[in-house]
């Protein structure tokens, strides 16, 4: 086990290796930044005297060296446009981006879920054909168009919630939170609503086929047999036996929106750093647009790893082939 | 004459499918005295399963049970209302399958199991459960009972498996046993073990046993009585020493012919000619005729089920009854 987890992150920290490598050289081909740092009308020395001070005239291998040693000691460098250190500028959006994935990812389980395997239970049932008929719509209509819909009907029709923001934070370990006040709450509600509906049909059909699946086996049989209520073998047998890859979609689902939030937050106006990316490309702002390819490819390894780390608590083979 | 625990009279279990009607059981008669063995045989799809889980209530949609009587205890069992026959389930009347490895679930600990399976009963608490479960794995022949609570199904060997399966199935002693083929998926000489505790267990705790099996052997180590299914119908049944010296049932005398010790020495197996019919468009009379030798133009109408003495089969020429004509 403990020689699994070390295997894992040694696999880790060569991705990031090489996600960096990527990185660099992605951004560095995609356009020159010394327009964005410097006016157009300054003069030709100046020009080069801050090419030289932020190391743009070096050879691109010596300026990835640099870059990679600064990383290694915690520093991103500086936003071209903002001034800050881009560490402090993605930590101070990563909350708000983070309430709103997770709001709408453990919403989206936490109906999908009991939708679906409700679904996959009673397949014939009329609240089943209700459930598999918003999960089509889920699916196919876009999720701009649904953003839009959601502040035309609920924030500007009926006016029950605000159409953008974050409204009122409250502090909680040092970090501003929208959850924590029912105003930031009523701000947090339709983008989240937004974000999970696609989620949602997602997890509803996986977890409908699973139980389908699932409700013919043997295994179900025999606990009936045994004179299992329904209740305790949907709830005992059938969760634990649909639960990989509805654990794997949720994780990939957590990390892709955490990761690319951005239409739903350019919609509500939430600052999160769906916004902070969108900008940076817009702005050339290079050490952003570097700093957060690089937490994105974090956020996806960290998920991974702890989806694995479930597959065992979910499988006992699993458990016996890795030992 | 004491009444008889178990009492089916005409059941019909039919699937409603896209293709049709498929009368899976169709009028099956029979009852089980209290400790009394019976061996259920036919071909694969004659609807030995479909037979077993009606009589548990276990048919799901597009089947259901059309009609007929279960009786277990002169409590009849088609028509009750779900909650209450689930409570029964496991409790009074209980049924293993064919393959342990199916059964079981693969994520979760017997132990955890087998609590599921006590805890549905009512009986409840960490020490009761565990007290029971290790009771019963012992009594079925699993060592060490005690520690392999934690264990999961796939670290048990198949025979093994199928014992934890059985446990399941005596958690609650119940008084009737159904056994859907439980050694058909396991090596020959576990087969013989586990039939040989069978035997031991029908006795001690006074079970009565229903054995499924497509083979007439394993059943006439162990049942006391045979029932002989075609097509969803019982052809013939009777004392399992009646059945097999003197079978009445022209299938039966084909079945008994099909087996290996019953080969002549440098004679090929007798099989059978001909597949066994679609349930979907079975002949209106007998569902034999097309592969019976002694078929005949009255075979094209229903034989009924004749009773003579303890015996009973379902055929116009029986076999060892008709007068040479
Ligand atoms: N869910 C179902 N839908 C439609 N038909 C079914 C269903 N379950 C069983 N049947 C039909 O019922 C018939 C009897 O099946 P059953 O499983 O009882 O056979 P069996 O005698 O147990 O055979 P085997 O030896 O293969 O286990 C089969 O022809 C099968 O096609
Ligand atoms: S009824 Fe006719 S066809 Fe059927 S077994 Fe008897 S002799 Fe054969
Ligand atoms: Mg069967």
């Amino acid at each position: 086990m403990l020689g699994h987890v070390i295997e894992r992150v040694a696999q880790a920290l060569l991705v990031m290796l090489v996600m960096s490598m990527l990185v660099f050289t992605g951004v560095y081909a995609i356009g020159n930044p010394i327009d964005v740092l410097i006016g157009p009308d300054v003069s030709q020395q100046m020009r080069l005297d801050t090419i030289r001070a932020y190391g743009l005239d070096r050879p691109l291998w010596e300026q990835y060296v640099t870059f990679l040693t600064r990383i290694l000691q915690g520093d991103f460098g500086r936003s071209f446009v903002f001034g800050l250190p881009v560490l402090d500028l993605i930590l101070s959006r990563l909350p708000a981006t983070l309430e709103l994935t997770l709001m709408a990812v453990c919403g989206a389980a936490l109906i999908g879920v009991p939708a679906g395997i409700y679904a996959g239970y009673r397949p014939d049932g009329v609240l089943a054909k209700v459930i598999m008929a918003v999960s089509i719509l889920g699916f196919s209509v876009p999720t701009f168009w649904i953003g839009l819909v959601l502040i035309m009907t609920f924030a500007v029709e009926l006016q029950w919630l605000p159409a953008g923001g974050r409204g009122e934070t409250a502090t909680l370990l040092g970090v501003q939170w929208s959850f924590l006040t029912a105003n930031g709450l009523s701000h947090l509600l339709l983008p989240a609503l937004n974000l999970a509906f696609f989620k949602l049909a997602l997890l509803t059909r996986l977890a409908r086929a699973g139980t389908r699946e699932v409700m013919l086996t043997d295994t179900v049989k025999f606990a009936r047999a045994a004179g299992l209520s329904e209740w305790t073998v949907l709830r005992r047998h059938v969760l634990r036996l649909i639960a990989i890859p509805i654990v794997t979609v949720f994780g990939l689902e957590f990390a892709s929106t955490l990761a690319f939030a951005v239409v739903t937050e350019t919609i509500f106006s939430w600052p999160g750093i769906g916004k902070l990316i969108i900008d940076s490309i817009q702005s050339l702002d290079r050490p952003v647009m570097v700093a957060y390819l690089m937490l994105v490819a974090f956020v996806f390894i960290t998920i991974n790893f702890l989806v694995d780390l479930t597959y065992l608590a979910l499988d006992p083979r699993l458990r016996k082939a890795r030992a | 004459m004491t009444a008889p625990l178990l009492e089916v009279t005409d059941l019909a279990t039919h699937f409603h499918t896209r293709a049709g009607v498929v009368k899976a059981v169709d009028g099956v008669s029979f009852s089980l005295r209290k400790g009394e063995v019976m061996g259920l045989v036919g071909e694969s799809g004659s609807g030995k399963s479909v037979t077993g889980f009606s009589l548990l209530g276990l048919i799901d949609p597009p089947g259901r049970i059309a009609s007929g009587s279960v009786r277990l205890g002169g409590q009849e069992l088609v028509g009750m209302p779900g909650a209450h026959l689930r409570k029964l389930r496991g409790k009074r009347m209980a049924m293993v399958f064919q393959d342990p490895a199916t059964t079981l679930n693969p994520v979760i600990a017997i132990g955890a199991q087998m609590r599921m399976a006590l805890e549905a009963h009512g009986v409840t608490g960490t020490e009761q459960t565990r007290e029971r479960s290790v009771q019963v794995l012992t009594r079925v022949g699993i060592p060490d009972a005690a520690r392999r609570l934690e264990a999961y199904p796939h670290e048990f060997s198949g025979g093994m498996r199928q014992r934890v399966a059985i446990a399941i199935a005596l958690l609650h002693n119940p008084e009737l046993l159904i056994a859907d083929e439980p050694t058909t998926a396991l090596d020959v000489s576990i087969q013989a073990q586990i039939l040989a505790e069978m035997k031991s267990l029908v006795a001690e705790l006074g079970m009565a046993l229903i054995w499924i099996s497509h083979d007439l052997a394993t059943v006439s180590s162990l049942a006391d009585r045979i029932a002989v299914m075609y097509a969803g119908r019982i052809v013939e049944a009777g004392p399992t020493a009646a059945v097999l010296r003197n079978p009445r049932h022209h299938y039966t005398q084909g079945l008994l012919d099909s087996l290996p010790a019953r080969a002549e020495p440098g004679h090929d197996l007798v099989q059978i000619p001909g597949t066994t019919p679609s349930l979907l468009s079975l002949p209106p009379g007998c569902a034999f005729a097309p592969r019976c030798p002694r078929a005949d133009a009255a075979c094209g109408v229903m034989p009924e089920l004749l009773t003579e003495g303890a015996r009973q089969h379902r055929c116009w020429h029986p076999l060892g009854l008709e007068v040479a004509a």
